[in-house]
């Protein structure tokens, strides 16, 4: 899973690698915004969760006094903005703006190539300036194994039409082109990249967020990283490490393999049914038959269980023979309806029908169409 | 992208568990296995072949074709790099979870030297009648047998779906190529396309995509001169948004990477998209 970096934890990585940011602090409660705010002088006032839009939703402040902002602090904290509740704010001095821009650096898989992005339009979504002016956004793509030389990145600002800000912006791309590369991002994004009165830029936001794969190696960034709003199960899901989204419909979902998983909600709307999860069990996951099915029984809401096995790396016998287990020990009331093909299923389908006196479908379609009819639902 | 039986096939990381497995089943089908290698196991010799210390040993002293990668995703850059740097022809790498900074690395570094890479995160590659390499079921017949069709597959569990659909309708597959789930890849959808259109044994194409990224839809631009049907189908359509669905590459955002936007790029291409992969079987009627 990407690892979504708060901005107050981004800028100081920003800051360490040479980009001026705003002098600031994190304030967990009203009384210390107010402190700090008091320190700073004119200050921005900007709730400390991962979600794009954050201005629009209100979780950004421009507070004309420290007693206003102490009042924007009792709004935000504890507040919930886009699913996260809000745990800090970042107070920092606020910045005179003589222009904003949007610089990135991101990975580009058709390459695969680094993607250096720049526009003159900051301090707006870029999606929308793809969508209304596509011309403004230039873009320079970097092999990989290289580095962004100072020279082809001060020519890139200039053709971007940054002006008189041309060479410390060019400088700026240089370090976040080595930050993106070195904190093994996915996208390191700052918008808008404030240009100041005297040609200088200062970083007013920043959005990192870090490849989960590349956790190991990135101790510091993962423990900075702001959890994910998941619900309780899925998160006991997570620590066992399983696969597991819970969707709200009534026919729960046993797969191996994410594509088949998917496969399988898709022909349960398909056929007019519900799925109430996603929970894939390939892999090694098949020795955690018996949490992985307690999770998808959890839900009350669940009236039947789809368990559609396709044995490739993932073989159907020890998969069987784990789920089978566990139903003998939890003995659930709900009806379930098997597929299995592919390596071990001979044997799986013989241990279904000896341990569970289940015969399973010969198609996945028919299992699913089974299970449809018996939560009550659907045009099957 | 096609795995023939006369090529020499590597193994890194032979002396592990999953390796030891799938290196006995490849040789089984007749795969031809020829080395392997383990860095602190050089000397032995495992699975009836030697074990070298590198890639580049094994060229030297055995000589190999293709490389697949049963390696930790921490060590698939330096494995991957080593065995370009010795000259292989495909590497084929089954490692989940590999940064994709050093997934981007050794595409690079591979390109540069002309050596194709398939995946990460990939269930391997299936020639039937032939040889595999990685891991998926390809002796098993009620899946895998010769024939006119060619299958890519994002996923390895439905890709054998997809087979097993091929088969139950009566024809058999002049290849499998496994992409992987990962959002960087060696091989994106486009190139696999283009290996089967330019086969001479494969007569239709079945694509197995999924959401997220855009390789569906930059496919699709090549479909549009494809000589071969294409039948489709695209895995995710009742994922919800901004989740990753089990793959590292499946998800979607706003529009970008979505089911309708792949489905709309392939139909307007003029391949066949289906609703469910039982339909595969019907669809291929006259192919």
């Amino acid at each position: 899973m990407a690892l979504n970096i708060p901005e107050h934890a981004a800028k100081a990585k920003l800051a360490e690698a040479g980009v001026k940011v705003p002098g600031g602090q994190v304030a967990t409660t009203p009384e210390a915004v107010l402190r700090v705010a008091s320190r700073l002088g004119p200050v921005m006032v900007k709730a400390q969760v991962p979600m794009g839009g954050r201005g629009k939703s209100g979780g950004i402040r421009s507070p004309r006094t420290p007693d206003e902002a102490f009042s924007a602090a009792v709004d935000l904290l504890g507040s919930r903005l886009g699913g996260h509740r809000v745990a800090g704010v970042l107070v920092e001095e606020r910045i005179p703006v003589a222009a904003e821009l949007y610089a990135a650096v991101l990975n580009h898989p058709a390459g695969p190539a680094r993607r250096v992005v720049l526009s003159e339009r900051g301090g707006v979504d870029i999606e929308d300036t793809a969508r209304t002016d596509p011309g403004l956004i230039r873009t320079l793509d970097i092999d990989p194994r290289a580095d962004l030389p100072p020279e082809t990145a001060l020519g890139f600002a200039i053709e971007a039409g940054v002006g008189v800000a041309a060479p410390a912006v060019a400088d700026v791309l240089v370090r976040m082109y080595r930050l993106q590369r070195d904190s093994d991002a996915e996208l390191l994004e700052v918008n808008p990249l404030a240009v100041t009165g005297s040609g200088g830029v200062v970083a007013l936001d920043c959005k990192l967020v870090v490849d989960g794969a590349a956790a190991p190696r990135r101790p510091s960034l993962a423990a900075a990283a702001a959890p994910e709003p998941l619900t309780g199960r899925e998160r006991r899901a997570r620590e066992l490490g399983l696969q597991f989204v819970e969707l709200g419909g009534d026919i729960g979902v046993l797969a191996n393999g994410a594509g088949l998983t998917m496969t399988t909600m898709d022909v349960i709307a398909h056929l007019g049914g519900r799925p109430a999860n996603f929970l894939e069990i390939g892999g090694d996951a098949y020795t955690k038959a018996r949490p992985a099915l307690e999770l998808v029984l959890a839900h009350d809401g669940v009236r039947s269980l789809v368990v559609n096995f396709c044995g490739a790396f993932a073989r159907t016998d020890v998969m069987v023979e784990g789920l089978t287990g566990a139903w003998l020990e939890l003995r659930p009331s709900v009806p379930a309806f098997f597929t299995i093909d592919g390596t071990g299923s001979s044997e799986a389908r013989r241990m279904l029908r000896r341990r569970l006196g289940l015969e399973p479908y010969p198609t996945m379609d028919g299992a699913i169409e089974a299970a449809i009819r018996a939560a009550g639902g659907g045009a099957a | 992208m096609i795995v023939r039986g006369h090529e020499r096939v590597l193994v890194q990381g032979i002396t592990g568990r999953q390796a030891t497995y799938w290196t006995r089943r490849m040789q089984e089908y007749g795969t031809r296995i020829v080395a392997g290698v383990n860095p602190r196991k050089a000397g032995i010799t495992h699975c009836g072949v030697p074990v070298h210390g590198t890639a580049r040993e094994a060229m030297e002293e055995t000589g190999f074709d293709v490389s697949v990668l049963f390696v930790p995703p921490l060590s698939v850059e330096v494995a991957a790099i080593d065995a370009i740097d010795a000259g292989a022809s495909k590497l084929v790498i089954l490692t989940e979870h590999v940064p994709v900074r050093d997934v981007m690395n050794l595409v690079s570094a591979a390109r540069a030297a002309g050596t194709e890479v398939v995946g990460p995160n990939t269930a391997g590659l299936v020639t039937p009648g032939e040889c595999f390499v990685g891991f998926m079921p390809a002796f098993d017949p009620s899946i895998f047998r010769p024939g006119p069709i060619g299958v890519v597959s994002r996923s390895g569990s439905l890709g054998t779906l997809a087979c097993l659909n091929v088969v139950r309708a009566g024809y058999g597959q002049s290849a499998f190529i496994g992409i992987g789930g990962d959002p960087v890849l060696g091989t994106r959808t486009h190139t696999a396309l283009e290996a089967l259109e330019q086969d001479e044994r494969t007569r239709a194409v079945v694509l197995i995509g999924e959401i997220g990224g855009d390789m569906e839809e930059e496919g699709a631009e090549y479909v549009r001169r494809m000589s071969k049907p294409v039948v489709a189908f695209i895995a995710g359509r009742a994922a919800p948004p901004d989740r990753r669905m089990g793959h590292a590459g499946a998800i979607f955002q706003g529009n970008r990477g979505s089911y309708a936007s792949k489905r709309r790029a392939l139909e307007e291409a003029g391949a066949l998209v289906l609703d469910t992969p039982s339909q595969i079987g019907p669809a291929l009627g006259g192919y």
